[in-house]
């Protein structure tokens, strides 16, 4: 690297008028780097800014891109391993036997938003699990509609395999899908008794956006097209069922033929406004909320051109000089898993338990595995509300007031279910109780000065504290003179914590 | 004794100091009617307004539905050719009482299928073809006068803010006034108004939470906790939440509540039962309520959905997304009846229901005759209906 950059920097001298069209790239300093990696990960420590100093943008993104990962490092969960338990028990079970099914369905879900969590701080490579927490909120599918974990864990494991691969390859992957065979109905669409709802969405939210260059005809006939897309019942595996699939001819966004849902997609993906939809999607998640129309198409194309290589995609988004510029810095609103996990990680936290992230997960507004409808959740300021501000503000505030001391691990009533609004108010209440105590007892403090006596000394002058902790300039600066807990604590409480 | 001052500055009455009785006088003199409250309920996901409101005389309708349908001896007849789906059966008393308005065909021009498309379209009061981004209620109320004293402008109590979406109103999510309270204490909004929108944003919340937490604190002090049987599960829960805040006597103009789950592609029957069961006795237990209270004039109930399902049953015992449904407008002020053409199953457009009333005359009626704003440019040339006594 060194020795080309030398010789880069000869060949320039030699050529004085290509010098001054390719200066030098600069390269990052501190701030730069924080900025590139809260917006593709979850959160900047010390010791990763130190690696991307002085780095150029470009090697800085290429090492980024260059350590995605297409499996996670965690070890799921033993019963990923076992044969899906996919029906219901039958007429005959007993009312124990379906209260135990239906607990154990429970117990799973916690299961798997845990692993998932703990994949996301653990995790070397967090642009891959914020690539995959995306495509998630893209081809979205619910544990409240799926039901069985199972389907939900595998359709993550593909999201992740293709979250920095090949959209084409994505699509086709997510129509077979056995979660979102069931999330879409697929399960239902049979020759002669169409479903449109997947085929609806495969237009609408997955390629090529509302009202983009389809009509109702054309749903219509997509829908046909999938007809017989179903799953084994035994295995939960994708299964083509050619009788249910009906191969007369179709007339699709103008080509007629006797298409099947693959054809469908193919004809789909040649429309020029799906990489502009996906661009514009990505730009809102990485960029700034207000895509820039002219970047928007010139990245596109090449994405497009690139045949729909995600990583082609990112590299641009992340070298865009928009990506880069002052004004568009800390102008995010942080997620809550962003928030969640950011914290986690910036404070070297011990997770808390399953429940504890499934509970804050609905108080904030993000359950994993749980997205509120097939359009997914809104984002951007749509987070912040009066009631989840106030949440945000007291989980952190607890965060912040120092470890609990040895207080009783109890369980408490009231557990959360996935997908299963509280049945009764009572119920509910019994569960908000326990959400509060739990947070209470559950939550570890960072002990704060713990914290910062083992931060780089160049980190612990007030104002690179301030610009470790937050992106912009705080509303309430701390005074220079507190002591660092308070310090520290009240950065964390200004609204600038909430921003990226 | 209670300061009370105005929004607007020069306004005639800025800085009046009144030892009314009334609890609403200031409100009253807003110009418009804001101390009355218009509850709005949102049936996420395209209630299917053919099994809700049944045409249950005409053949057609038990041949498009042959494994759905609401059978001839199942419906609550509301007269001899429509009926009520037996879940909301609750709802009869209203309906005897001349309470209850069911206007038919509601819907729009060139009815977008979309659910999110369709339910900005009801949000905006936007046309099909048009992009608006503030909420319909938004736009109507405006810069009107409001009452310093109000809770907040819309409570939003279920589901997101649509129709309350906007920078001049404050709306405000709060499924749980109690532990909104809790977590307000201490809350103390920046000065700041930074450019940064995202930040911005942020303050104008902190400042919402601080005023609402105000007000909140008297209203909470004078309610007491609601009796009567509100069904189990969210809709209930935000039932009693809201008859709670009305009760207390609070000032606030917009209530929204919202119960998810309408989007039945398959296996229709018991779900759709459950959620209409969830409204109807809903419904009924928060009539009962205010009507206890005293505050049931001041009160008007209206539904929304982004559309209607399909006429035809699909081949999953479930329903695709249709355009034009029923909706329900109930309150003590109401002129009860069946409003607008019965479904006409033999005149479909793609197998689609043909809309008989727009949308946004429901709107008109909220906005002018219950409210009494004159004639604005958010709804349009859409003229209220003749449905309300005032």
């Amino acid at each position: 690297m060194k020795l080309s950059r030398f010789v880069l920097g000869a060949v320039l001298l030699l050529a004085p008028g290509l010098a001054a069209a390719e200066a030098p790239a600069p390269t990052l300093n501190a701030d730069d780097a924080r900025h590139l990696l809260v917006r593709t990960g979850f959160a900047a420590l010390p010791a990763e800014i130190a690696k991307f100093e002085a780095l150029t943008r470009a090697e800085a993104v290429r090492r980024i891109l260059a350590g995605a990962r297409t499996e996670a490092a965690t070890a799921p969960p033993a019963w990923t391993k076992n044969a899906p338990e996919l029906r219901p028990p039958g007429r005959m079970a007993t009312q124990e036997e379906r209260r135990a099914f239906r607990m154990k369905r429970v117990a799973e879900g916690l299961e798997l938003v845990g692993w998932w969590y703990r994949e996301m701080t653990a995790t070397p490579s967090p642009l891959t699990e914020r690539m995959t927490l995306f495509w998630h909120n893209h081809f979205t599918s619910a544990f409240r509609k799926v039901r069985a974990p199972i389907l939900l864990y595998r359709q993550n494991v593909t999201l992740r395999e293709h979250a920095l691969g090949n959209f084409a390859k994505l699509v086709h992957a997510m129509a077979a899908d056995p979660a979102m065979i069931v999330y879409l109905d697929s399960l239902q669409n049979r020759r002669g008794y169409p479903n449109e709802n997947f085929a609806r969405e495969l237009l609408e939210l997955f390629t090529l956006g509302e009202g983009q260059g389809y009509t109702e005809t054309d749903i219509k006939e997509a829908a046909r097209a999938f007809t017989g897309w179903s799953l084994e019942r035994e295995t939960g595996l994708y299964r083509f069922r050619p009788f249910q699939h009906d191969d007369g001819e179709k007339t699709f966004m103008g080509r007629t033929g006797r298409f099947n849902g693959t054809d469908i997609i193919e004809i789909v993906l040649k429309q020029p406004r799906v990489a502009e939809y996906i661009t514009e999607k990505a730009w809102r998640e990485f960029v700034s909320e207000t895509p820039d129309p002219t970047a928007v198409k010139r990245i596109a194309a090449k994405f497009r051109t690139s045949g729909y290589e995600i990583k082609v995609l990112l590299s641009e988004l992340l070298l865009a000089p928009q990506f880069w510029a002052a004004e568009n810095r800390g102008r995010l609103v942080r997620a809550p898993v962003e928030l969640i996990v950011g914290t986690l990680r910036q404070f070297d936290l011990p997770q808390p338990d399953n429940r504890i992230l499934a509970l804050l997960g609905r108080a904030l507004g993000q359950e994993v595995f749980n997205p509120p409808n097939v359009k997914g959740w809104p984002g951007g300021t749509a987070w912040i509300n009066a009631n989840t501000f106030l949440i945000r503000q007291q989980v952190l505030r607890r965060v912040m007031a120092g470890a609990v001391p040895g207080s009783e691990r109890q369980t408490a009533e009231g557990e959360m279910m996935p997908g299963q609004p509280p049945a009764t108010r009572q119920q509910q209440a019994q569960r908000q109780r326990a959400l509060e105590r739990r947070m209470a007892q559950r939550l570890e403090g960072v002990d704060i000065d713990a914290w910062y006596a083992k931060l780089d000394r160049r980190w612990q002058a007030p104002d690179r504290l301030t610009a470790l902790i937050v992106a912009v300039k705080p509303v309430n600066p701390p005074k220079a003179d507190s002591d660092p807990a308070r310090f520290v604590r009240d950065l964390v409480l200004d609204p600038t914590f909430q921003l990226k | 004794m209670r300061r009370r001052d105005f929004l607007l500055a020069g306004s005639t009455l800025a800085g009046f100091v009144l030892l009314s009785p009334h609890a609403f006088a200031q409100a009253r003199a807003a110009g418009w009617r804001a101390d009355r409250t218009l509850v709005l309920i949102e049936l996420a996901g395209g209630n299917d307004g053919l099994n809700t409101v049944v045409p249950y005389a005409d053949p057609a309708y038990h041949s498009l539905r042959p494994g759905i349908g609401i059978k001839r001896e199942a419906v609550v007849q509301l007269d001899e050719k429509m009926g009520l789906h037996p879940s909301m059966a609750p709802l009869g008393d209203a309906w005897r009482a001349g309470e209850l308005a069911i206007v038919q065909g509601v819907g729009y021009e060139n009815p977008n299928r979309s659910h999110f498309r369709s339910i900005d379209i009801w949000d905006t009061a936007s046309g099909s073809n048009r992009f608006v981004s503030e909420g319909w209620v938004a736009r109507v109320i405006g810069a009107s006068r409001r009452a310093a004293d109000r809770l907040a402008d819309a409570v939003v109590l279920g589901g997101g803010t649509g129709p309350v979406t906007g920078s001049g109103l404050r709306a405000i999510s709060m499924p749980d006034p109690q532990r909104f309270l809790r977590q307000a204490e201490g809350m103390h909004a920046a000065e700041a108004r930074p450019a940064n929108p995202a930040l911005a944003h942020l303050i104008k919340v902190q400042h919402e939470v601080e005023d609402t937490a105000k007000e909140l604190r008297g209203v909470l002090a004078r309610a007491a906790e609601v009796r009567g049987t509100f069904p189990n599960g969210p809709l209930g829960q935000q039932f009693r939440v809201a008859a709670r805040l009305i009760n207390a006597r609070a000032v606030v103009p917009v209530v929204k509540l919202a119960l998810g789950g309408f989007d039945t592609h398959a296996n229709q029957p018991g779900q759709h039962a459950n959620l209409l069961r969830q409204l109807g006795e809903g419904l009924a237990a928060f009539r009962k309520a205010l009507a206890e209270a005293g505050r049931w004039n001041d009160v008007l109930v209206m539904t929304y959905s982004e559309f209607g399902r399909r006429a035809g049953q699909n081949g999953s015992n479930g329903t695709d997304h249709g355009t034009a449904a029923p909706h329900f407008v109930l309150g003590a002020k109401v002129k009860g009846g069946l409003v607008g053409p019965a479904p006409n199953l033999a005149d479909l457009v793609n197998g689609d229901l043909k809309h008989a009333i727009d949308y946004r005359s429901l709107y008109a009626t909220a906005a002018q005759t219950w409210w009494g704003f004159s004639r604005s440019g958010a709804l349009g040339d859409h003229a209220p209906l003749p449905i309300l006594k005032v």
